[in-house]
Formats: C-alpha cells, structure tokens, sequence
C-alpha cells in the first residue's frame, strides 16, 4: 500500500520482506516452517525452536489486498467448498492450488508441521484438516483451547493447555526441530514479548487524546502487524514499537490525527469504536469512506485478535507455559459475548467515543453471531448511537461500495444531528399538511 | 401401509414432535419438587448426568417450518444458519419456560455465540457451554472432560440439591445403556430393511428419545420394535443411501420424505447423531462412573464434523460405513451456512471418490418448503446408480 | 417567493415536494424514476411547482374573494385538465416516436401495416383516457405517464389483428426508453389557459381576483431557495454535497413533521427498508436497514407482480380477498417465487398465496424493526408500499401482535415522507 511513509511503516516493511526471503531460503538454511494461526499463536516457542512461522489467514489477507483471493476462492468452490463457508479458508486452499505464491512473489515453503492452534475459531479446526490432505508429509500438532464461557479463566483450561503444550506439542517441537526445548531461550523472548505489548497498549491508549493520533482500526491493523504474527519475542518487534510510540508522541505533542493514505487526516468530527475485522479486497476505498467524512476510530476489537493486553495480561517468563496458556485463552473471540461486550464498553468510555459501528463479516461466524445483540446492549447501556454494515474479508462479491455507503451516510448524518442539535431549533409547524 | 398399532404409536412420536410448547416435560416436571428440565443443543451431550440429577434432558432442535420468525432474524445476519433464529424465538415467546438451564455443546461459532446471547438474555437460567475435548488423550484431554463434567455436577446440584452419586449415576448409565441396545435394533432393522419403517417414522422415534424420559423411551421402544415386524409397508425398488451432513440444523420433515419418495432408502443418518454416539455399552459396574462416561467418549465414540479427527479421517470412516451397510451411494445434505458439514464436505465427497462411492449433494434450511428441485436431483441420483448396476 | 425543495430520488419512484418558508406544504410531484435520473428529478420538481401554483392560486382566492364561487372546485377541476393536457403532449410525442419507429422497420409490408393499425387506435386511446383525466379518475399526481399509455395500448392492440401483436408490443418497447428520458418543457400559463378553455362551465373568468390572481400566480418566481435531494438515487442527483441528505434523516424528518407524536418509523421503499427511532425532536436515535438481501422490500412485490403478469396495483386488492394466509417460508425473493408456483400447481388461490407472500414481507421489516429496538408509540409506516392495503393491514396486525395497542399513523401521502424531510431540512438552514 501506498501511504505516506514513517519510519516505523518502513521498518515493518523491511521486517516483512526478510521475512518472506528466510522463507524463500529454508532449503538451503535447513529451518523447518510451522504453519499456524493468529489468535493463540506460539510464535515465541516456535522460534526457541528456530523453526519460522507462516500463517495462513495472513496469505489470505494478502491475497485479498492484492485483488488475487477472487480467482483462489473461485478456484476452491469449484473443487466444492460451498459458496457458504469462510473466505479465507478457500482463498488459502486456493492459493496453495495455484503454486503457493506469497505476497512477495515467492513461494512458500510446504509445512513440517501444521499447528492447529484452536483458539476462538471453530473453523480453524475444520481449515486444519483440509490443510492435512493438502500437506500428508507434515507432522501435526493440535493445540485445542478451551472457550472461556465462564468469563474467566479456569484451572482446568489452563492445566488443559499446559498438558497439551508439554506433552504433545513441545515434543512434536523437538521432534521435527532436532533441538531440545530450552526453558531460558523461550524465557527471553516471552520478556521480549512483554515490553512490546506494554509498548502496543500505550499506543492504544494514545486515543484517549482529542484529536486522536492514531486509527485504531485501519491504523490499527498496521500496528498489530508484528505483535500478532510472525515478529513477538523477537528485538525487532520491540524496536518497531519504540519506533511508532516516537511517532504517536509526536502527533500528540502537535495536536495531530494519524496518518491516512492521503496524509495526516484532517479534522477529527467523529470518534469511533468498531466491532469486526476489516474487508480486506477494498481495503483503502473502505478505509477513505471514513477519514473523507472526518471519522476516526480510537478503538477497535480486530487489534485484539490476535491478544488482549487491555486487561493487564502480559506474556511472562516467570512460568512461560503457563503464560502462554493464558494468552490462548484470553484472546479476543476466545471470549464470551458479556465479556466482549464489556469489552467494547470500556474502549466506548476510555477513548471518548461517540459512535459504534459494526462491520459484520460474513466469512467469520465467531465475530458475526450475536454482534446484532452486542450492538443493542451497548446501544441501551450507553445510549451511543449505533451503525451496521455488512462486507466479507476476502470475498469481493460481498463488498458493495453503494450500500456501505447508502448506510455510512446515514449513520455519519445522524451523529452530526445528534452532536449539532440544540433543544428549541425545532422550527417545523404544526400544520405542515395545507 | 402400516397396521393401526404401529400407526398409533407413530402417531404418539410425532405429536411430541409438533409440540412445540413442550408439554411432555412440563407435565413430567410437576411430578416431583427437585425435577427440574435441561434444554441441549445439538449434537450430543452426556444425558447420563442429567438423569441422574433428577433432571430431564430435552433436545432443542429448532421449530423448523412451524413458527414464522421475526425476533430471530433481529438476532441474526442473513448469513447466519437457520437454526438458532427459531430457538430465539422459541424462547422469546415462553416456548421454553419450563425449561430450568440449557446446555450448548461445542459443535460451532454460531451455538458457541447463542450460548452468550442466552447468558445475555436469560440471566435467571442455568445456561452453559460445554466444550468438549478435542485431545482425545486421557492423561490431557480425558482429564480435562472429567473436571468439565464435574464442574457441570457441582451446578447442577446447586440447582436442586441433588448429589449425584456413583450409584445414582450407574442407575442412569444401565437405563441409557438400555435406550442405545434399543435404539441399535431398530437401526439394524433400518440398515437391513429400510422398509419396514419410513424415514419420517424412523426420525419421529428418534426424536421421541429427546423430549421423554429415558424410562418412557425405552417403555416406547420396547412396544414398537415387535410391531414392525409385520408394520406391512412393501418392499420397493429403491436405492439404499446414507444420508450425511444434517446432525445440527434439522432437515425438514418433507425433505426427509421427499428423498425416500424420489426412490432412496435411507439406511443411515446422521440426524439424530447424539442416539449413537456412543457405540457400546458405557461401564455401569464401577465405582467411578464418570470416569466410565470418559473412556467411553475418548475411545467409543463416534465420528462428526464437530470432533477433530485426529489420525482417523472421517472420509474412511464413512466409507467404510457405507460398505458396512452395502449402501449405493452417499447424499450430503447439509443446512445451508453450516460451517462444520460444508467444510467437511469437500474432504468426504474427496474420500467417496477414493472409494468408488457414489454421491450427491444439496444444502437445505429447516423451513424450506419446496421440494421440488431435491426430488428431481434424489431421483436422478437414484435412477443413475439404477443403471449403473 | 421563498420556497424550498425536497426531492427523493427513489428506485422505483421519484418525489418532490416544495414548501414555503414557514414548512408547509405547498406542492408535490411524483413520477416514475428511470434511466435518467436527471430527468426523473426534473419532472417531479415540475409536476410540484405546477402543484404549488395551484396552491398558492387556491390560497389567494380563499382570502380575496366574497365567496360567490367555489374555488376549490374550479381549481381541482383546472388542475385534472392541466394534467391531461400534459398527457395529451407526452402521448402525441410518443405516437410520433412510435411512427418513426415503424417507417425505420426493414420489412415494409409490416412496417405499412403496423403504421395503419397505430394510426387506427391512436385516437380512440386518447379519446379513452380524457374522460379519466377529466373526472379526476386518474391523474399523473398518482398514475405514471408510462403506466397509462402501455394500459390502453396493450388493451387497444389486444383487439386487432393479433399476428402483429408481438410487433406493435416490441415498438412500444422501443420508443417508450428514448421518449421518457426527454426533457419536458411545458409553460405553465399557456397550459394554464387551454385548460381554462376545456371547462364546461367559464363564467368564474368574470371574477377580476381570479384573473388578477392567476397571472400573478404564472408569473411567481419558485426557483427554491434552497434544495436538497435524497433517496436511494441521490448520488446521482446532480447536486452538490450540501444539497444532498441521507434518506433516513428525510424519513425520520418528515414522518415526525406530519406525526409529532411519531417515535418509531417503518419504510418500505422499492430497494430498501428501513426501521427508524426518533425522539420527541425528530432527531434519529438508531435506525436498521434490511441487509443486502432484497426480500420484504417493494421490488420484491415487483417481482411477484411479474411472476403472476399482473401489475403491482393489483396485489393488494388481491391479497385483501384471500380466506386465508397461504404458509410462505421462504424470506429469498427467488425461493419465494418458485413457492408461489408451486402452491399455484398444487392448485391454491392466487388470494391466499399473495397473501401470505404480503404476510411474509411485513415479517421481514419486523425482523429489522425489532432489531432498530422495537416499536414504540407512535408508529408511523411510510413509503410507496404503504400505499399496498394488504400490507398495511399485516402491519397493523403483527404491531398489535407483538407489542399491544399502539397508535399507527399512515397518511395518503406517505410516499412523500422521505421528499418532505428533505425540503424540511432546506427550509430550516438559513
């Protein structure tokens, strides 16, 4: 994407571009390549093992931004995955069939292992046993989390995972790395992780200024970048957020709103919390609906995907795997509905917003299920006025520019009413009907 | 056509079936001060413990085309499956009043999301979502089932203080243990002789076993299986299919007719998936029953699009029920926007062809109510394995 | 004269509606939206300041007169010939197009004979409608131009030579696109005096007010003050920004003008439907718009209209007619229409089917109703489909079903809501 560069957008460039070519190299350097999932990744324990994470949602929302995940779905539903079912699990299945080009233009590496992190995502674990069809030679490790329906963290899920981590995906680990596990190594960056999340958290945060430095949704999906894939527990990771918290504190210091593909944005007349990943195929066209109308989002769910660190939840090395049991678990769709709820409330108060929106995916039954009655609740505990708009992540066919629009003017045109209107404006007659 | 006692007792399965108000419980809860009814989702869930409780487990399996829905659409997107539009509305008319708590078994997002919009909505129920171990281990997942079912125990005893004893909770496994032997005769029969007994008959009984007491079931059993021995419906001239794809959302009474009138057999289904999903007898002779109800869910249970499959894939499993029960062909019939059956779909129908089986496909929703396109594709199918013959 | 435009641009129709400066009413013009929506919005802002003139004629004379005639009368008499005259203009012009059209016809002996039979009704069809126009039994304030026009030619061409049916049906299809899509230019004082001159009855012209008043009244300037658009089309509208509103504010705004009580509005459009909350301002509070299936809007009434070949009218008298509720449980417009066929094979009434089609599109808008946050007191239902008796009584029923005694205000012109909002909302930025 074209947008006006800082340092921090250059570093993850170049984080992503070595990346991609450590990936191009594992035949020569011999790494052995993990496939996973965002929410509940292991990265920091895939890489004590110096093996190198690739993640397929992110293939996924790569192909959809470069206007290719048309043809891989079309592809997938030709080999019969129902017209019904998850975008990004046929844009991956249909990537792989068509060579397995990454975004760079260079193939990707098949899995050694596929790790089936199962975290708040039931269609994960159906994406995992294609992907088993599709790679017969990899080794497979499944790592099932527990949903929190209690809206907390239970004993038994936590011993749940650990018996899991221990037993049978750290062996899997060693097995296929040919290294042994290294509590320190795995220490060091779980430490790692901690700073950067401190770091993320601030970030966040920052929204609580009026005009607010950052957009915390399509911003947002920048910032969450290296922290949720491929980069946590490494120092880079950490350098890229004391690059970008520098960024933020400046545009605090200058009464600044974040950066829009067309620059700085201009003036802040509507703050927004979202609830939602975003639609990836008209990524920018989305992203301009809402910084042309002076609307900024100071929060969103989608930056807690992949971890929520609101609530105080680090990574840790004083018991990393209980540590990172707790991070699976926590993960934003591996919550229940109350707890999402209240949740979005916090971010509604924190950052002062003064509207909510939804963006109802039809791909991802764990975000979209019950979001019509999330949106009621907060409507009525709040009294914030609401919006719902319907798009997919990777499917262009459910990205209709008129009717996000048609529904976005509305929305927009009621909250200027309502922020504008002074009781006694009220001019209309009695007797309009001559 | 059937005789009149067989008659008679469809007859009793099927007003359960179109009872939406749920007056059987409701009648067998006021016999007794600590009985108290248990709503549950599909697919499966361990009656046993409910039972022995005091408590009367009832399935919740939508309204199908019975109720029109309006409060359900509010709840859900367009593309969100059918099912859980009709269980809202049920229970924002006071279809379930009755009911005491309700338990949602992991099997998808979407009943995942429910179970949240009934904590949300119903705060003076017991409302709880099971998760089922996916790591069939039992020093990791068996451990973890253990302490979900206790934890499940413990609420339940809040509820009506009733211990759940050893041989309180043996007693429910051998009335159950029953219910499955019974329910296993009348599948073979079906597997057999899939004429003896309608599909739609077959489903009412089955269904029947989700709304009575295990007691009255086994009662009911017990007087239809000599009856269909001479039920005197004909022999005809049909295929004989396993019908895959359909264990959540209900297919609608029509359907299942139309794909036996279109000239199919249906000799197995997976409906009513929770009946068998056990394939033995649990151990009852014990005194760590719940740890019978463990091992029996670890090691003898079946497959299903809500399990990960670990290193038995489901395409051979089901093949090799297919062979099993010399069937001609499978037809996935899937509600439409189920992620579980459409994702496994393509994976199974890839394992159908490895094994030279025929199949078919169609999505429906539980108020579909035209047929007309099903019946041309059943028939065609049909008449296709006909001529290959 | 300070006077300001709403215009609503909808899929199916477009409305106008002009104000004065005070926000009342002063006139309303509605036409069939079409390919060009220029042109749609042109003739509607027309047929409303024609309206106006009437108005505004009508207001003067109430005040200026000593009562010795009835001019509410005169003028609704004048207003049903200025219309007809306007359809008399619009008809001949399609004749012409129709005839051209023939000529260009490769086949000359059919183009001869299609030339003949058109040349035989045309007469007889203007002959047929002026007798409406004149009783006031239709009028272009509530039929389209089109709608009239193919009724009597497609009854005319029903009694002749049936081998060029087809024909003469292809050609009118032909012409009717290029001929609506023009611009109209009528002069209201030249339309005004032929109209004067087709009144039976003249001797108010002796009244000095009347003529003082009507040349005044040609001769007032309503170029609005200030406009805006709204609507499903309004993007298209060729207007700035500023001058273009969303359609759930106008909705909101012109449901709560006519209804003060108003707290809970129900749109059933063409293309959408939409639940709205207003408070005791008329200010939105939330608002839900059906999802991007069109089922339970008016074009899906459009389609069941083509499936059954009959017109969009006619389904609500239909539907009144029914014993009974026919179970339609499909909500897809596609899945309903092979439902509607497969009830018909089976033999059920076309009543009750379209019945329980009308019942199945009002239980959509209360799926999105309930998800808007229910129905309150007052509950005012607007939009072109609220002109569908069938469905204003399923409205009523299942508002009373689900949510008691509530009072439901529906006003003949509930089609103008959304156009009324919008000239409202020019009218009070100044």
């Amino acid at each position: 994407m074209d947008i006006q560069k800082e340092n921090s957008m250059i570093k993850q460039k170049h984080m992503l571009a070595e990346q991609f070519i450590e990936l191009s190299q594992v035949k020569e350097t011999g790494k052995k390549v993990v496939y996973t999932f965002v929410p509940g990744n292991l990265t920091e324990l895939i890489y004590a093992f110096d093996m190198l994470p690739v993640y397929p949602e992110i293939n996924s929302l790569q192909s959809g931004m470069r206007q290719k995940s048309k043809e891989y779905i079309q592809e997938a539903e030709d080999m019969g995955y129902s017209e019904d079912v998850c975008s990004y699990v046929k844009c991956d299945i249909g990537m792989m069939l068509q060579g397995n080009i990454g975004p760079t233009g260079q193939q990707l590496p098949n899995p050694d292992i596929l790790l089936l992190s199962y975290t708040g995502c039931f269609v994960f674990m159906k994406w995992f046993e294609n992907l088993k069809q599709l790679y017969p030679n990899a080794e497979i490790a499944m790592l099932h989390i527990p949903y929190q329906e209690s809206g907390k963290i239970e004993a038994n899920a936590v011993k749940y995972i650990k018996d899991q981590l221990i037993n049978e995906v750290i062996p899997t680990f060693e097995k296929v790395s040919g290294q042994k596990f290294d509590n320190d190594k795995l220490g060091e960056k779980m430490d790692l992780s901690a700073k950067a999340e401190e770091l993320l958290i601030e970030i966040f945060d920052s929204a609580e200024n009026t005009p607010s430095p950052i957009d915390a949704y399509f911003g947002g999906v920048y910032y969450i970048g290296p922290i949720f894939t491929a980069f946590r527990g490494s120092e880079d990771c950490l350098e890229y957020y004391q690059e970008l918290l520098k960024e933020v504190n400046y545009r605090v210091a200058n009464k600044l709103g974040p950066i829009t593909p067309e620059g700085y944005m201009k003036e802040e007349k509507f703050r927004l919390v979202v609830e939602g990943p975003p639609n990836w195929t008209h990524f920018r066209g989305f992203w301009k609906l809402f910084y042309d109308m002076g609307a900024v989002f100071v929060g969103s769910t989608y930056t807690r995907v992949g971890g929520v660190y609101d609530d105080g939840f680090r990574h840790s090395s004083n018991d990393s795997i209980k540590s990172m049991a707790e991070y699976c678990l926590g993960c934003y769709t591996n919550r229940n509905i109350p707890q999402r709820i209240d949740l979005i409330e916090s971010f509604i108060t924190k950052y002062k917003a003064n509207g909510f929106l939804v963006n109802s995916i039809k791909s991802c039954n764990s975000f979209s299920a019950g979001q019509l009655v999330m949106m009621r609740d907060l409507e009525e505990r709040l009294e914030i006025p609401v919006g719902f708009i319907e798009t997919d992540l990777v499917d262009p066919r459910y990205y209709s520019y008129s009717n996000i629009k048609n529904r976005l003017d509305s929305f927009f045109q009621m909250l200027d009413q309502r922020q504008s209107f002074n009781i006694g404006d009220d001019i209309v007659p009695d007797d309009v009907l001559t | 056509m059937g005789n009149t006692s067989y008659l008679e007792t469809i007859k009793t399965a099927r007003e359960l079936f179109e009872d939406l108000s749920f007056s059987y419980p409701g009648e067998w809860k006021k016999k007794g001060e600590s009985r108290k009814i248990i709503g549950f989702l599909p697919i499966y869930i361990p009656k046993e413990i409910i039972h022995a409780a005091g408590m009367l487990p009832v399935g919740i399996f939508g309204a199908g085309d019975r109720i029109p829905v309006i409060k359900g659409d509010a709840y859900f997107q367009s593309y969100i499956c059918h099912l859980p539009r009709t269980v809202i509305e049920l229970v924002l008319n006071g279809n379930f009043d009755d009911f005491d708590g309700f338990i949602f078994p992991s099997i998808c997002d979407v009943i995942r999301n429910l179970s949240g919009i009934f904590q949300l909505k119903i705060k003076d129920k017991f409302v709880r979502y099971l998760d089922f171990p996916q790591n069939f281990e039992e020093s990791i997942g068996g451990v973890f089932y253990r302490s979900e079912l206790e934890r499940l125990i413990t609420d339940f005893e809040k509820m009506n203080g009733i211990k759940v004893t050893p041989e309180k909770l043996n007693a429910s496994i051998v009335l159950y243990n029953e219910n499955r032997r019974l329910m296993q005769e009348l599948e073979l029969i079906r597997n057999t002789d899939p004429y003896k007994i309608p599909a739609v008959d077959f489903y009412l009984v089955q269904r029947a076993g989700n709304v009575m007491s295990v007691e009255d079931h086994n009662d009911y059993l017990k007087k239809l299986l000599p009856l269909l021995q001479d039920s005197n419906f004909e022999k005809e001239d049909k295929i004989r299919v396993v019908v895959s794809g359909s264990f959540c959302e209900q297919p609608p009474i029509g359907l299942i007719k139309t794909i036996e009138n279109a000239g199919c057999y249906i000799v197995e289904d997976d409906f009513q998936l929770g009946h068998r999903w056990h394939s033995k007898d649990i151990n009852y002779k014990t005194d760590d029953p719940i740890g019978s109800l463990v091992d029996s869910y670890l090691n003898d249970s079946t497959y299903s699009s809500a399990v990960y499959e670990g290193d038995k894939p489901k395409g051979d499993l089901l093949a090799n029920r297919v062979k099993e029960l010399k069937a001609d062909g499978v037809i996935f019939c899937a509600p439409s926007f189920c992620d579980p059956a459409l994702l496994d779909r393509p994976l199974l129908e890839k394992a159908m062809d490895r094994h030279h089986i025929k199949h078919s496909n169609f999505q429906y929703h539980e108020n579909l109510g035209q047929f007309h396109v099903i019946k041309e594709q059943a028939g065609t199918f049909a008449d296709m394995i006909k001529l290959w013959e | 004269m300070n006077v300001f435009l709403g215009i609503d641009l909808g899929s199916t129709t477009s409305k106008a509606v002009i104000v004065d400066k005070d926000g009342h009413i002063i006139g309303r013009g509605i036409t069939n939206t079409r390919s060009n929506y220029e042109v749609a919005a042109q003739i509607a802002q027309n047929e409303a300041e024609f309206n106006s003139r009437f108005t505004l004629l009508h207001r003067r004379l109430k005040t200026d007169s000593n009562g010795s005639f009835d001019w509410g009368d005169i003028i609704s008499q004048l207003e049903n010939r200025f219309h007809y005259l306007q359809y008399r203009y619009r008809f001949y012009r399609l004749i012409e197009v129709m005839f051209e059209n023939a000529a260009l016809l490769e086949n000359k002996e059919l183009s001869g004979k299609v030339t003949t039979l058109l040349k035989k009704i045309q007469d007889d069809m203007l002959i047929d409608v002026e007798e409406k126009f004149l009783n006031g039994a239709i009028s272009l304030s509530s039929d389209f131009f089109r709608d009239i026009f193919s009724t009597g030619y497609m009854q005319a061409i029903q009694d002749e030579d049936k081998s060029y049916y087809d024909q003469l049906v292809a050609l009118y299809d032909r012409s009717i696109t290029p001929v609506e899509n023009e611009k109209l230019n009528f002069d209201f004082a030249q339309l005004a005096e032929e109209a004067i001159e087709l009144l039976p009855e003249k001797s108010f012209q002796e009244d000095t007010d009347f003529r003082k008043n009507l040349d005044e009244v040609e001769l007032l300037s309503l170029e609005p003050t200030d406009y805006i658009g709204t609507g499903y089309g309004r993007q298209l509208l060729p207007f700035e920004e500023k001058h273009i509103k969303s359609e759930i504010l106008c909705h909101a705004m012109g449901a709560h003008a006519v209804f003060p009580g108003t707290r809970t509005v129900l749109d059933i459009g063409g293309q959408d439907t939409k639940a709205i909350q207003v408070d005791k301002y008329g200010l939105v509070t939330s608002f839900q718009m059906n999802d991007r299936c069109a089922a339970g809007c008016g074009r899906y009434l459009g389609y069941i209209a083509d499936e059954m070949s009959i017109s969009v009218g006619e389904l609500g008298p239909l539907a009144m007619n029914a014993d009974y509720e026919a179970n339609i449980c499909s909500t897809c417009t596609v899945f309903a229409g092979a439902e509607l066929r497969e009830y018909l094979n089976l033999g059920e009434k076309k009543e009750n089917v379209l019945a329980g089609l009308h019942k199945a599109i009002v239980q959509r808008a209360f799926a999105l109703l309930a998800r808007s946050g229910g129905v309150r007191n007052e509950f005012t239902f607007t939009g072109g489909v609220a002109r569908n008796q069938a469905v204003v009584k399923y409205v009523s029923q299942m508002v009373e079903q689900n949510y008691g005694k509530i009072k439901i205000n529906c006003h003949t012109d509930s089609i103008f809501m959304g156009a009324l909002g919008a000239a409202l909302f020019s009218s009070r930025r100044k």
